[in-house]
C-alpha cells in the first residue's frame, strides 16, 4: 500500500493536546491561555474605568476613608462643565495641541523630505534629529528650564544675539505671554523627530515608478509633489497627527518640569488641572467625573479623526 | 558586646519595647532631616531599635506622604508631616492620640513653645488633643547680606535717597526701599537684585509668601466672632492692600526669571550672591552661616517686618512628629518619641542644627547668643501665624496658590478680585464640608 501525501500529514499531526489533558478540548486550552490576559485586562484597565464612572456619581474623596459617601448623581459633571477654569485650561490645551501639531507636522514633514534625498551622511543626521525624542521628557524639562533662565540661560543670549534685546529682560517661562510657546518650543524640538520618521517611511513606501511614470508624461517636480508625494504621504502623516494629537492632549510632565502650569495658570493644561484635583486637592469622585469627561472627549475625537483616516487610505 | 551595649541603653532611657524594631521615620529631604538621622544614631545605641528614613523632597512631600497616610500604608512608623495635616489626619484617624501616650510619661505640652503647640499638635486647635510632638519649630524670616550693608558708598547713598540708614528694616516698606535701593545695581562687577520672594505655584510656595506680607496688613481668615466667616476679613481693604503690596515687590525687585521660586531656588539666589535679602524658613539658616561665600559675618537674620498698621506676624512653618496608626510597631515608635522628648536630646538637636521647640531649650540663657540667628529665631517664633490646618486644607491651599499666582506672577485681575475670588473658592470648600 503506497504511502499518500495525505497520510503523511496525518501522521506528521500531533495528536491533539486536549487529548492528553483530561479531555480538555483545544478551544478550552486556548481559552486557558489567553484567560490569563483578559483577566488582567480586565482588573488593570476595564475595571478601574467602570469604577472611574461609579465614583463619578459621588461625593468620595480618598483622603477620607470615614466620611459617608453620598450618591450626587450629575452634580460633579455639571460643575465642571459650568467651571470656567476648567475652560481656560481646555483653552489653553487646544492651543498647546493645535501650534504642536502644525509645526511638528510642517518641520517633521519638511525634515522627512530633505532625509529622503540621498545625500551623503543622511543616516548620521537622521540619527542626530531623532536625539531629543529619546529623552526622557522630565529631564528635557529641567534641561530647558536651565536654557529658558534670563540671567544664564543660552536661548536667552541666542534670541538676544539675533534681536539685540537683553537677555535679562525678558523670561520665557515667566512671562504670560511667552510662556505657552516656550512649551510650545520644547515639545517641538523633542517631538518634530517622531512625525519625521513617519514621514520617512511614507515617503520611502511610494514607489520609484510612480515618478518615473510621471517624468515620462512630463509633470513638473512641484506637480509631482502635489499629486503623487502629498496623497502618498497623508496617511502616514494623519498616523502621526493622531499619535501626537493622543500623546499632547495627556500632556504633563514637560510642562509640570517647565512651568509647573504657571504663569499663573496660564499653561495648566487640563492633565495637570486634572492631577491637582485627584491628587492635591483629593475630590475623587469630583476628579473621576473630569476624567471621564477627558476621556469621552479623546476617544470620541480619535473615533471620528481614525474614521477619517480610513477614508483616505481607502482613496 | 554591642548587646550588652544595647541592654544598658534600654534601660538607661527606660524602654518598654521588649524586642528591637526596624523603625522607618518618613519626613521631607532637607538638611535638618540629615541632622535627625546624626541625632537618632544615639537612639539606634540605647533602645536596641535600628532606624530607617524616608526622605522626599519637599515640591514632592505632600503628595507621597498624604498618599501614604490615605492608603493606609505601612512604610513609615513614625511621620514628621507639616502642620497643616494635622485636622486630617486626625479626623481621618491616620495618626495615633498622644494624650495617654504623654500623661504616661509625664511630658508636658506647657514644655514646649505655645505656638508650636497649636500650630504642630493639636486638633481641634486650641483644644488639649494631641497627635504630634512639636519636632522642628520654623517660621519665615529673612536672609540680608550684610556685608553689603555696610559698605560706607552704599551707606552714604542710601541715607541720601531715603534719608536713613541702610538697615534691617522694621517696616514692610522700609524693606521695599532696601531691595529697591540693590535692585540691578552692580556690586564687585555683578549686577545684583532685590529680594527673592516666594513666588512658586505647584505646591504652596507663593501663599507662604504672601500670607506673611497680609498678615502683617491686617488679613484675617475668619472672623473670630464667627468661624468660617470670611467675607470682610480675607478680603478686607487691609489684606488687599497687603496682596498689592506683594505683587509690587515681586515687579519691583526681583531677580530675573523668578516665578516659579520657593525654599531651594532662593537659597541658590542668595547663596550665588544674586540677591541682598532672601525671604525664606529659618531651617536655612545653619546652612547660610556656614557657607564658605556668604556665612559668618557676611549674613544678618531679622524677623518678618511690621505693616503698615505696626502688625507684625509671620507664617509658620515646622512640623510636629506624630506615631502612624497603620504601623505594627506604635511601641517602638512611642519609645522614639519618649526618647525625643528629653530635654537633653533636645539641646543636642539644636547644636546639630534642628530647631528644638522645647522651652528649657529656647528659654536657656545661653540659646539667644548660642547661633547669629538664634535671636530672631526667638523673634519670629513670637509672631507666628498658620494656614488653614483643617481637614481641607490641601483645596484652600490650592485655591490660594491659584489666585495669589493668577494675581501677583501672571497679573490678571486685580488684588481685590483675587481675594474676592479665594474668599468664593474657600466658602465653596466649606459649604462642602458643612460648615454653614
Amino acid at each position: 500500500m503506497s504511502d499518500t501525501p495525505m497520510d503523511r500529514a496525518a501522521r506528521a499531526t500531533p495528536p491533539a493536546v486536549a487529548r492528553r489533558i483530561r479531555g480538555l478540548s483545544d478551544r478550552s486550552i486556548a481559552w486557558l491561555f489567553v484567560a490569563p490576559s483578559i483577566i488582567l485586562l480586565l482588573a488593570v484597565n476595564i475595571f478601574p474605568l467602570i469604577w472611574t464612572v461609579r465614583l463619578s456619581f459621588t461625593n468620595f474623596r480618598v483622603n477620607r476613608p470615614n466620611a459617608e459617601i453620598d450618591f450626587v448623581g450629575l452634580q460633579n459633571y455639571r460643575r465642571i462643565l459650568t467651571d470656567g477654569d476648567i475652560w481656560l485650561t481646555m483653552q489653553a490645551t487646544a492651543h498647546f495641541l493645535i501650534w504642536t501639531i502644525v509645526l511638528q507636522v510642517l518641520i517633521g514633514f519638511s525634515l522627512a523630505y530633505l532625509i529622503n534625498k540621498k545625500f551623503r551622511g543622511n543616516d548620521l543626521w537622521t540619527t542626530i534629529i531623532v536625539l531629543p525624542m529619546m529623552l526622557s521628557p522630565a529631564v528635557v524639562g529641567n534641561f530647558w528650564t536651565f536654557l529658558y533662565q534670563p540671567q544664564i540661560g543660552l536661548f536667552n543670549y541666542a534670541v538676544s544675539f539675533l534681536t539685540g534685546f537683553d537677555p535679562s529682560s525678558f523670561s520665557m517661562i515667566g512671562s504670560v505671554n511667552l510662556a505657552p510657546w516656550a512649551i510650545v518650543i520644547v515639545d517641538t524640538w523633542m517631538w518634530t523627530p517622531f512625525v519625521m520618521l513617519i514621514c520617512l517611511a511614507g515617503l520611502r513606501s511610494i514607489p520609484d515608478s510612480i515618478y518615473e511614470a510621471a517624468e515620462c508624461d512630463r509633470a513638473s517636480k512641484w506637480r509631482q509633489f502635489w499629486t503623487i508625494t502629498i496623497p502618498m504621504v497623508l496617511p502616514f502623516l494623519m498616523l502621526a497627527i493622531l499619535f501626537r494629537g493622543i500623546e499632547n492632549f495627556k500632556m504633563f510632565d514637560l510642562v509640570v518640569q517647565l512651568t509647573g502650569g504657571g504663569p499663573g495658570s496660564t499653561t495648566e493644561l487640563t492633565s495637570i488641572n486634572l492631577k491637582r484635583e485627584a491628587f492635591e486637592k483629593w475630590r475623587t469622585g469630583y476628579a473621576s467625573a473630569y476624567a471621564v469627561i477627558l476621556f469621552v472627549t479623546v476617544f470620541g475625537l480619535a473615533s471620528i479623526y481614525v474614521k477619517a483616516l480610513n477614508k483616505v487610505k481607502q482613496r | 558586646m554591642v548587646a550588652v551595649a544595647a541592654l544598658m541603653g534600654a534601660s538607661a532611657m527606660g524602654a518598654t519595647s521588649a524586642r528591637a524594631d526596624d523603625l522607618t521615620l518618613c519626613w521631607a529631604a532637607w538638611d535638618p532631616a540629615n541632622a535627625l538621622v546624626e541625632l537618632s544614631k544615639d537612639f539606634e545605641t540605647k533602645s536596641g531599635h535600628t532606624m530607617k528614613f524616608e526622605f522626599v523632597p519637599w515640591p514632592n512631600f505632600a503628595d507621597r506622604m498624604l498618599n501614604e497616610l490615605n492608603s493606609g500604608g505601612k512604610l513609615c512608623d513614625l511621620m514628621i508631616g507639616d502642620s497643616q495635616w494635622i485636622g486630617g489626619a486626625a479626623e481621618n484617624g491616620q495618626y495615633v492620640k498622644l494624650n495617654d501616650f504623654f500623661d504616661k510619661e509625664g511630658i508636658k505640652m506647657a514644655d514646649f513653645i505655645p505656638a508650636t503647640v497649636t500650630g504642630y499638635s493639636e486638633w481641634p486647635k486650641n483644644t488639649p488633643n494631641y497627635w504630634a510632638l512639636p519636632a522642628f519649630g520654623d517660621v519665615v524670616g529673612w536672609t540680608y547680606r550684610k556685608d553689603w550693608f555696610s559698605r560706607p558708598e552704599l551707606q552714604a547713598e542710601f541715607k541720601t535717597k531715603y534719608g536713613r540708614d541702610l538697615a534691617v528694616p522694621k517696616t514692610f516698606a522700609e524693606l521695599k526701599d532696601v531691595a529697591e535701593f540693590f535692585q540691578n545695581r552692580k556690586i564687585d562687577g555683578t549686577t545684583v537684585y532685590g529680594a527673592a520672594i516666594y513666588t512658586e505655584r505647584g505646591s504652596e510656595g507663593i501663599t507662604m509668601g504672601a500670607m506673611d506680607v497680609l498678615y502683617s496688613f491686617g488679613f484675617q481668615y475668619d472672623n473670630p466672632d464667627k468661624p468660617y466667616e470670611l467675607e470682610g476679613f480675607v478680603n478686607s481693604p487691609e489684606a488687599v492692600a497687603g496682596l498689592e503690596f506683594y505683587k509690587a515687590l515681586y515687579d519691583c525687585c526681583a531677580p530675573p526669571g523668578s516665578s516659579d521660586a520657593y525654599m531651594s531656588e532662593n537659597i541658590d539666589a542668595y547663596k550665588s550672591g544674586q540677591v541682598a535679602l532672601q525671604m525664606n524658613f529659618a531651617f536655612i539658616w545653619p546652612g547660610i552661616n556656614a557657607d564658605a561665600k556668604v556665612g559668618g559675618d557676611k549674613s544678618g537674620y531679622f524677623a518678618n517686618p511690621a505693616g503698615p498698621g505696626g502688625k507684625q506676624f509671620a507664617q509658620l512653618g515646622g512640623q510636629g512628629i506624630s506615631v502612624v496608626s497603620s504601623s505594627e510597631k506604635q511601641e517602638a515608635a512611642l519609645d522614639y518619641i519618649k526618647w525625643f522628648a528629653q530635654p537633653d536630646i533636645q539641646a543636642k538637636w539644636w547644636s546639630l542644627g534642628g530647631y528644638s521647640a522645647l522651652r528649657a531649650v529656647v528659654e536657656d540663657p545661653g540659646f539667644a547668643t548660642s547661633q547669629p540667628y538664634a535671636q530672631t529665631f526667638l523673634d519670629s517664633m513670637a509672631i507666628v501665624k498658620d494656614f488653614w490646618a483643617e481637614p481641607s486644607y490641601a483645596s484652600l491651599l490650592q485655591a490660594s496658590q491659584k489666585r495669589f499666582h493668577d494675581y501677583v506672577i501672571a497679573g490678571q485681575g486685580t488684588s481685590k478680585e483675587a481675594l474676592d475670588g479665594l474668599v468664593k473658592d474657600w466658602t465653596d470648600v466649606f459649604t462642602d464640608e458643612d460648615k454653614y
